[in-house]
């Protein structure tokens, strides 16, 4: 398949034109059509998964097409391994959040074709190779997204939809002129993030310093790092479940995603400089806090957007290390928050679609009425302590490792939050599903078979990735280690172009 | 080429068709009973028009008249622009049911001289020629501002601009007299002579003359701080007025505006950069200008309850961020602009065009109309106008945002960051308004006293050709930006 890439992007706008052309009388179908939009995407990730080479760092399955010649804007997508490992994530959630969509019953044709342009953004962003395609498909996602939580969303819909859109477009602008900049004042005018990458050195130590901010707040809100966080917690609220597993799964993968990306590998000696404080201490600010903010929620779901916000720091951490353990475990980290945080959430959407609130104190002994639920969720809340044998396990021991070199004090904080993290997942585990049963929810079913399939698939992924994380990290090591060579060999470049 | 009046008209046909319009609707609107058809002649008139101005050889460029015009390409981009912008005005106006209870032959002929009187601003190579060709469209604008007789709105509305316009042609008239005095001529191309010749030039003199110039042709283009009439007039006019002063007075605004600062009284270093001439400091005062245009607007807008006041005010913050292509004083910055007019056309009359399907079915232009018009059969215009906003803020996938790259890559380029960073935060803010209409038709659900929206082919039209012009455009630029790159010569006599 010579146009893998270009597929895997617009399969999801084909699936969505033919949605949009259904007449009313069908609407039914629209959610078909989806399955069958995000299907041939599986299929795609899992054939650019198996015939990758793990033996480079160099892009594969490249394809390249001028756009705009006068202003060097081309149509490039390729795959490194830290992409690969995004659009194999990107891949799955979509899939799974079509089956977890299945609950939504107004107007689904217009539900199901922004499901698939969000898809595509989200996929056009991995793929990209060209900032200005990058850009692009970055704001795109930014519209479907609004939709979703503003028309589908919670009670605070408006309020949660126009906060992330307002939030997200500070971040992008500033992305925008960061971009201009490296634009201008590069060597050969280029667009073209592997040729930015190659030229870096060309950019001087001050200019880089000012596009690294610029361009890492813009980066920061989508992850989200403190203090650009407080849209998430309202978002994650107020938007359906499905939109919760994608925003959780895939799109705050994008922040550290766009990091590696560009700040990494475009200004390399400013990242040198600047990750420990940006990175580091925000990175860890981000563990501790999230876990603080988390244990004192009593919402169910924005118990599970702080504890995500947590986890994002480990990411962060382990990039600030630049060591291979810290980059490798922080990218294998991102993939493992995906899978992990997408089942919280789609459990929390099954006791919402019963009991309809998700007041942790209101539950109580749920274990009795829906044991098979309880059980999952426990498997979940454990892999997001970080038990040992599950996925999460690895990456985080991999991001403290790394970082211990580097940053030990930070490496304690970040440790010792594992026992906060097991704390208040076990405090509400106790007291939704543990103790005598609430009367109010005798009569609640148990897991039906499409919330059991949509969880089984990620349960799976995680038990894989705790005995054999070599089925990712594979992946990312030849890519990461370069990219980690490339900072630091700046760090006596750096130096002399202060002097 | 200094062309005499008979070998002038060869270069003049698109003028002479409007002209010929006019007198047509005129004449006819006097001999026939039903008056109907008057719409499609003026519509007629407008396109053919347009049609001459693309058919008009391509040369170097000639002054016509003695002097008193000028022909070359940047004056064909404005034409064309302003005949697109006669062509929707025209459109809406056949649908539109404000309209239709005005004199028809009238309103149809003002609004052709008025689009013949924008096309003589586009091409003024004189002061007193760009004098009389501003206070023309000035006074059919009043005209056609005030055409709702019986509403009071509307006749506020006119007499509010008639004053506001008055004091500022009396003003640039004004400065316009120093000029003469300092430099001896009117004409463009002599005075740029006389302010380059090295001596001693009056240079507080040269500022204040351009500052006073500046209130006349900043009153067009609706900048701060002479932007008070717009709202005004944009809430009281009939909506096409609106949309026509909105999108081509702005654009033959822009038109003078650019030739008179840039070809006459400033110098073009090679590498397309630009510099004023004799040492006169306006370029800090339009920066000046153009960060609290945008600014002023924006914030201005967020309180808005009635759709055509809020598109007013983001009309106005529209003109700051073309004015940023203006202030980094290069050929970059000019194309950008020269891009984002067209851009502001297209997305702006897209959105007047829905607010009118709007107030034609309700009679309301307030923005609680618009409460839940996706889910009362209103999906179509609901979508469009959501694309227009979206345009107007500057995301991707559509004109606006290629604009605003093209304008932010030009203020980049020549290091002018606070004002990128203005710009970026002005963007921001906007969203939060152009928001506001968006979460009123998708995510509230109707409450019965809306009414509905009715389906009218004529107006879903154009509505969709604007829109579908949004989105192409968003992806496929390069015509646009080539004709813009093209119109950046200006003529300046024989080489």
């Amino acid at each position: 398949m010579s146009h893998a890439l270009t597929l895997i992007t617009f399969v999801p706008i084909a699936g969505m034109v033919l949605i949009l052309a259904l007449p009313d009388s069908m609407k039914n179908a629209s959610k078909w059509i989806a399955v069958a939009a995000t299907i041939p995407q599986l299929l795609i990730a899992i054939h650019l998964y198996e015939h990758f080479d793990t033996t480079t760092s160099a892009v594969q399955f490249a394809e390249k097409a001028s756009w705009m010649p006068s202003y060097h804007i081309s149509y490039f997508v390729g795959v490194d391994g830290i992409s690969i490992s995004m659009v194999l994530l990107t891949a799955l959630i979509m899939f799974i959040s079509t089956f977890a969509s299945f609950g939504i019953n107004r107007a689904e044709k217009g539900y199901y074709a922004m499901l698939l342009m969000l898809d595509t953004g989200m996929m056009g962003v991995f793929v990209s190779l060209d900032f200005f395609l990058f850009y692009i498909f970055w704001e795109v996602m930014l519209l479907p997204m609004y939709f979703l939580i503003g028309i589908w969303g919670g009670p605070r819909r408006e309020y949660a939809a126009i906060k992330f859109f307002l939030y997200t477009l500070l971040g992008s602008v500033l992305i925008l002129l960061a971009m201009l900049g490296l634009y201008y004042y590069s060597a050969t005018p280029t667009f073209d993030l592997t040729e930015l990458a190659a030229n870096s050195s060309h950019y001087s130590i001050g200019f880089q310093r000012i596009v690294w901010i610029a361009l890492f707040v813009g980066f920061a809100i989508k992850i989200p790092a403190f203090p650009f966080h407080t849209w998430l917690p309202d978002a994650h609220v107020e938007a359906p479940t499905a939109i919760s597993v994608i925003l959780a799964g895939v799109l705050l993968k994008m922040g550290t995603y766009g990091i590696l990306r560009v700040n990494f590998a475009v200004l390399p000696a400013a990242t040198y400089q600047l990750a420990w404080l940006f990175l580091g201490v925000i990175g860890t600010i981000n563990i501790v806090y999230g876990a603080m903010c988390a244990m004192a929620q009593t919402d169910y779901k924005k118990l599970i957007a702080y504890s995500s916000i947590s986890h994002m720091g480990y990411v962060m951490l382990g990039m600030a290390a630049f060591t291979t353990a810290g980059i490798n475990g922080a990218v294998l980290q991102m993939f493992n928050h995906g899978t992990i945080t997408a089942m919280l959430f789609i459990l929390v959407g099954v006791i919402y679609d019963r009991a309809h609130h998700r007041e942790i104190n209101g539950f109580g002994g749920l274990a009795q009425q829906m044991p098979i639920y309880t059980a999952f969720t426990g498997f979940a809340f454990f892999a997001g302590m970080g038990l040992p044998g599950m996925s999460a396990f690895i990456s985080e021991v991999l991001v403290l490792l790394g970082a211990w070199q580097t940053h030990p004090i930070m490496v304690v904080f970040g440790s010792a939050t594992a026992v906060l993290t097991a704390g208040y997942l076990l405090w509400t585990f106790q007291r939704i599903y543990l103790g005598p049963l609430n009367e109010k929810y005798k009569g609640f079913s148990d897991l039906s078979f499409r919330e059991a399939f949509t969880l089984v698939p990620l349960g799976v992924i995680v038990l894989i990735l705790g005995v054999y994380p070599h089925a990712i990290l594979g992946l990312l090591n030849t890519s990461l280690v370069h990219l980690n060579q490339v900072v630091l060999s700046t760090s006596g470049a750096a130096v002399a172009m202060v002097h | 080429m200094d062309l005499g009046n008979l070998a002038s008209l060869k270069h003049f046909i698109p003028e002479m068709i409007l002209v010929a319009g006019v007198l047509a609707i005129v004449i006819i609107d006097l001999a026939v009973r039903d008056k109907s058809r008057l719409g499609a002649l003026a519509l007629i008139a407008a396109a053919t028009s347009l049609l001459a101005i693309g058919l008009e050889p391509v040369l170097s460029g000639a002054w016509l008249f003695h002097r008193m015009l000028v022909f070359d390409s940047f004056a064909i981009y404005f034409r064309t622009l302003i005949a697109l912008a006669a062509v929707v005005a025209i459109w809406m106006s056949i649908g539109s049911q404000e309209v239709k209870s005005c004199d028809q032959g009238e309103y149809y002929a003002i609004l052709l001289a008025s689009t013949f009187a924008m096309f003589l601003m586009a091409e003024s190579a004189n002061l007193l020629m760009a004098y009389l060709a501003l206070e023309f469209v000035s006074l059919t604008s009043y005209i056609l501002t005030g055409f709702l007789r019986h509403n009071r709105r509307s006749l506020e509305a006119a007499l509010k601009y008639l004053i506001y316009g008055g004091v500022a042609s009396g003003t640039m008239i004004y400065g316009m007299s120093w000029i003469f005095g300092i430099t001896g001529s009117l004409d463009f191309n002599v005075i740029n002579k006389a302010l380059s010749t090295p001596g001693h030039l009056p240079v507080l003199a040269v500022f204040i003359a351009l500052v006073l110039i500046l209130t006349g042709m900043g009153y067009k283009v609706a900048s701060v701080p002479f932007h008070m009439w717009a709202p005004d007039v944009y809430t009281g006019a009939p909506i096409p007025i609106t949309t026509f002063l909105a999108v081509g007075s702005k654009a033959a605004g822009f038109a003078l505006l650019t030739r008179f600062f840039f070809p006459a009284i400033s110098h073009l270093a090679a590498g397309g950069s630009w510099t004023a001439l004799a040492g006169v400091d306006w370029p800090q005062l339009l920066l000046f200008v153009c960060i609290i245009t945008m600014t002023l607007g924006n914030l201005a807008a967020l309180q808005q309850t009635n759709m055509k006041r809020l598109l007013a005010y983001s009309s106005i913050a529209q003109a700051g961020y073309a004015l940023m292509g203006f202030v980094v004083l290069s050929n970059d910055g000019i194309r950008a602009m020269l891009f984002y007019l067209f851009a502001y056309y297209v997305m702006d009359a897209g959105a007047f065009v829905v607010v009118m399907i709007v107030a034609n079915s309700t009679g309301r232009e307030d923005v609680d109309a618009y409460r839940g018009l996706a889910w009362r059969g209103g999906i179509v215009p609901a979508l469009a106008l959501t694309i227009f906003l979206f345009s107007l803020t500057g995301i991707p996938l559509t004109v606006g945002f290629i604009g605003k790259f093209y304008l932010f890559a030009a203020v980049i380029r020549g290091q002018f960051y606070i004002l990128a960073i203005v710009g970026i935060l002005n963007s921001v803010v906007s969203l939060y308004y152009y928001l506001k209409p968006i979460q009123k038709m998708f995510f509230e659900q109707p409450r019965g006293d809306e009414g509905t929206v009715r389906f009218q082919p004529w107006d879903y039209g154009l509505m969709g050709v604007l829109a579908c012009a949004t989105i192409v455009f968003g992806l496929y630029w390069s015509p646009i930006i080539s004709f813009a790159n093209r119109s950046l010569s200006f003529f300046t006599g024989p080489t």
